[in-house]
């Protein structure tokens, strides 16, 4: 570091460190009229989730006889990007509540409710690259504020690489102008990675260091997850 | 599909994961064995370009239509590549006619982002009056016969297509453009290649069957390009993954990927 070699420093649009999360702020209960509900900011991304059910499944032909279906849709607001966009479902949404359905499902015991339907809305009021992630996030606090059980919370976040340089957390210029996205959906206590996906060029060594970096972040993501939940539900009781 | 839940997805389940845990399958394939790829190209005069795929019984026909409008509004001066899939009755009891349901958005998605993010074509190149006119490209995903695996046949027709495909030579006249009897090969620069495999029990199987992905708890597809870059993935199933099983499918596709790069030069 010899003061010679003066390098431009890199850094990134908004300043943050590469393993940096951008802020979070996570609130359960946000819904009166769900069963469970969460509201998420993550960094500029607003995403308002509400959970209903267990309820009876409608069509009944669509109920499976031995667990629960659990339904999950993906909507953005017209008004949450620019341009504005035609409110009705696009294919980019069909698969993203889908992936947030793969997501979320080896969270939940569903074969505790036969015959019955969870459904999950996810309305991203604005969005700023990594609104699927922001998604679960919010609805898996949701899921636990319906009193839904489930064997651990799904956390998720991105990593991607801008500028030659892997990165946690893409923001929207950074998902638009970077090389890499990769979105990561995680359940920190079973250790397994619910979702996956990624666009974009990587090469094998940069994946491996992309995994981690989401990994961590979604370890941090985590604790504010728990940090929302009790503080509407109070301190954790001793012995759980 | 009512009898999905019932016993027999049970009894087929446990037939399936006894056969993976011998280390055969229930068509005699080992784990890691894809069946066989036959492709064909310029099977529809009609289409710029086009491909058959058979990739075991699955089989998926590939038309390239190239014709010129106007680009996407957040893209202006680049050309378009637009990525269908159409699942038809004819292909399987299970598919019905209607508008495309989740599997078909998810496989032209996924056979969209390898293209789109190995940069298959020189978008750049692409346009004919920036912000105006712009070369559009239609990939169009037709499924014949569902057989499993309907990703890395999809993804294998959809670069042999375009590898086929010739994009006819237009000029700009007084601001219009207009169309020449002149044909051009459509420069392809990469070849991305999906490798799919499904997760049951413990065990990573490579090219499922149909039956194989109805009973699986997850599915993996990595897509590669020619420097073994990966470029793009894509988790489907109601189960998670372990890192380390990730960490085994990168290397199995990246193991994988040449054989079938080299079947596509081939072609």
């Amino acid at each position: 570091m010899s003061p010679r070699k003066k390098k431009v420093e890199w850094k990134r649009i908004d300043g943050r460190a590469r393993n940096e999360l951008r802020p979070i702020k996570i609130e359960s209960g946000v819904l009166p009229n769900a069963d469970g509900s969460a509201y998420i900011e993550m960094g500029r991304n607003k995403v308002i989730v509400g959970v209903f059910g267990p309820k009876e499944m409608h069509p009944k032909r669509l109920a499976k006889p031995h667990m629960a279906v659990l339904r999950c849709r993906y909507h953005m607001a017209p008004f949450s990007v620019n341009p504005r966009r035609s409110p009705a479902p696009s294919r980019r949404d069909n698969e993203i509540s889908m992936v947030i359905r793969h997501a979320l499902e080896p969270a939940i015991f569903l074969d505790r409710y036969p015959r019955s339907a969870i459904e999950v809305y996810a309305e991203v009021l604005q969005a700023d690259g990594g609104t699927r992630c922001a998604s679960i996030n919010a609805a898996t606090v949701a899921l636990v504020d319906a009193g839904i059980p489930m064997r651990d919370l799904v956390v998720s976040c991105a990593a991607g690489k801008i500028d030659g340089k892997t990165i946690l957390d893409l923001g929207d210029y950074e998902d638009q102008k970077g090389e890499a996205d990769l979105p990561v959906a995680y359940m920190p206590k079973l250790e397994r990675v619910t979702l996956l996906q990624m666009d974009g060029v990587l090469s094998p060594e940069e994946l491996e260091q992309c995994i981690d970096l989401a990994m961590e972040g979604c370890k941090q993501i985590y604790e504010m997850q728990r940090e929302a939940l009790k503080k509407k539900y109070g301190v954790e009781k001793e012995g759980e | 599909m009512s009898s999905r839940h019932g016993v027999l997805p049970r009894l087929k389940r446990r037939k399936i994961q006894e056969a993976v845990e011998s280390g055969k399958r229930m068509d005699g394939r080992g784990l890691e064995d894809y069946r066989e790829i036959t492709i064909r190209t310029n099977v529809i005069e009609k289409a710029e370009g086009s491909a058959e795929v058979h990739l075991g019984e699955t089989r998926v026909l590939v038309g390239v239509k190239i014709g010129h409008g106007r680009p996407f509004e957040d893209t202006p001066d680049v050309g378009v590549l637009i990525c269908n899939a159409e699942f038809v009755p004819i292909a399987s009891p299970l598919f019905e006619p209607g508008p495309p349901k989740e599997n078909s958005i998810e496989l032209a998605r996924v056979v969209d982002r390898g293209l789109r993010s190995a940069e298959v074509v020189d978008f750049s190149k692409l346009a004919l009056i920036p912000g105006r006119q712009v070369y559009l490209i239609h990939v169009d995903l037709y499924i014949l016969n569902h057989a499993g695996n309907l990703i890395d046949a999809s993804a294998i027709a959809a670069i042999a297509a375009l590898r086929s495909a010739m994009k006819p030579v237009y000029k700009v006249e007084e601001g219009e453009v207009v169309l020449t009897d002149e044909k051009e090969p459509l420069e392809i620069r990469k070849m991305p290649v999906a490798v799919t495999m499904v997760k049951i029990e413990d065990s990573l199987i490579l090219d499922p069957s149909a039956d194989e992905e109805e009973v699986m708890d997850a599915r993996l597809t990595v897509t590669l390009d020619d420097d073994g870059n990966i470029c793009t993935i894509q988790k489907s199933g109601s189960k998670g993954l372990t890192l380390d099983e990730i960490g085994k499918a990168i290397d199995i596709a990246v193991k994988k990927a040449p054989d079938i790069r080299g079947k596509i030069t081939g072609s």
